[in-house]
């Protein structure tokens, strides 16, 4: 009985292993076509970057850094790839995450917050060294 | 020197600001976010009516070891009116998400081991058949009986339009040839405003979170169900400090004689952002 719940744990820790095995970046193939067409209820709001901005500070800035450009081994978000993504592929990327590859997922801030930092990400500039 | 030395090193290391459910038993399927250490001090107080007042009080490391996988570390202590401050025992836990994206409710699984003793009033789970009995006993004898413990929770959670519903059963075995005891908790919270405010605040609806916590026993392996066990409900609410730490506060009712009548608890959190980078080469990556 004993080994059994424990080969039934170490199965629940390997297993996401196992199943994810992807390059970073190909979250944007897996959004599903009624996420990615999504639009952005924060579009027209006009505080919504400011807020967006905030939230990022408080959220994301100590992996991103407070400009966005990235720390250490986390990512810039001053990409093409960002700035291509629509309002709806990156809301799908906050609320879910890519916890395979340590970005978390933010389904814990309300939906209307994640898309007021749509609108700041995508305030952002792409650097033009930053090809992805 | 050293705690100078400590205080200047969390000070000097980001802080961040995670939104987090204002629960004190229930698990939600939030994870801590990797690299980064949660500090949190939990209390539960109370003075049973045979009994002395007592203060439990577990503070919690909890660390994000990757973006599924959460470890972490209690140390619990109590003290008690007229009696004495004793050490109640460390616990280490694991959570892990085996579904790696956001589903209409999401498993969490959960392992725990305890090294407590019968002293210990942290009050973190209730099961079998605790009751207001336990909180009797002085704790000059209590203390030296030891409680070497499993604990496994499957967790479910999810949210939906602001609000986080969260529910947890609880399998909990003493390693002393114990039987399996089993528990429960659900719990569901809301931020106070949905919408982010364009302005920094602290008294902004959005840091302020309320819900309601109800968990209990469920009797054990012989003698399963509702029979002879306390059961819990507590409002619950929160409040994130921008920046700062986040503090919570609940009143637990026991909705049965079997329960204590009521529980106070107070909950002080702190996150630090990133401390695994410090133990990490620096690299970049685009």
């Amino acid at each position: 009985m004993n080994r059994k719940l424990f080969l039934l744990l170490l199965l629940a820790g390997v297993v996401p292993i196992g199943v994810v095995a992807e390059n970073h970046g190909q979250w944007i193939a897996r959004v599903p076509a009624q996420d990615r067409s999504q639009s952005n209820p924060m579009a027209t709001d006009p505080s919504a970057i400011t807020a967006g901005k905030i939230l990022f500070e408080q959220h994301c800035a100590s992996c991103h850094g407070e400009d966005a450009r990235g720390t250490g081994r986390r990512p810039s978000l001053h990409t093409s790839r960002v700035h291509r993504a629509t309002d709806g592929e990156l809301q799908w990327l906050l609320r879910n995450g890519s916890l395979i590859h340590g970005m978390p997922a933010w389904s814990s801030l309300p939906e209307v917050q994640r898309w007021q930092l749509v609108r700041y990400l995508h305030s952002l500039d792409p650097d033009p060294q930053q090809q992805q | 020197m050293k705690k100078i030395a400590l205080l200047a090193l969390i000070l000097a290391v980001p802080r961040l600001w995670s939104q987090e459910v204002p629960y004190f038993v229930t698990y939600s399927h939030h994870m801590e976010e990797p690299g980064s250490l949660e500090l949190e001090s939990k209390t539960a107080m109370d003075k049973p009516d045979a009994g002395n007042q007592f203060f439990g009080n577990s503070v919690e490391f909890e660390y994000g070891t990757t973006a599924w996988w959460t470890s972490e570390l209690y140390l619990d202590a109590t003290s008690t009116v007229g009696e004495s401050t004793v050490f109640g025992g460390f616990r280490l836990e694991n959570r892990v998400r085996p579904l790696l994206q956001e589903h209409w409710i999401n498993p969490v699984l959960y392992v725990e081991f305890e090294d407590i003793n019968e002293a210990d009033k942290s009050i973190l789970e209730v099961v079998g058949h605790d009751g207001k009995s336990d909180f009797l006993n002085n704790t000059s004898e209590t203390r030296k009986v030891k409680q070497r413990e499993l604990e496994l929770k499957l967790i479910f959670s999810s949210d939906a339009k602001g609000w986080n519903y969260s529910e947890n059963v609880i399998f909990e075995k003493n390693l002393n040839n114990s039987p399996w005891e089993f528990g429960y908790a659900f719990a569901l919270s809301r931020p106070l405003g949905l919408k982010a405010s364009a302005r920094e605040c602290s008294f902004c609806r959005q840091n302020f979170s309320a819900g309601a916590e109800l968990y209990g026993g469920l009797g054990d392996r012989y003698t399963p169900g509702l029979r002879n066990t306390s059961q819990y409900l507590s409002p619950v609410v929160g409040w994130q400090i921008p920046n700062g730490p986040r503090l919570s506060f609940a009143t637990s009712f026991g909705l049965n004689d079997y329960s204590l009548a009521h529980i106070y608890r107070v909950g002080l959190a702190y996150e630090v952002g990133q401390v695994g980078s410090l133990f990490h080469r620096k690299g970049t990556r685009p």
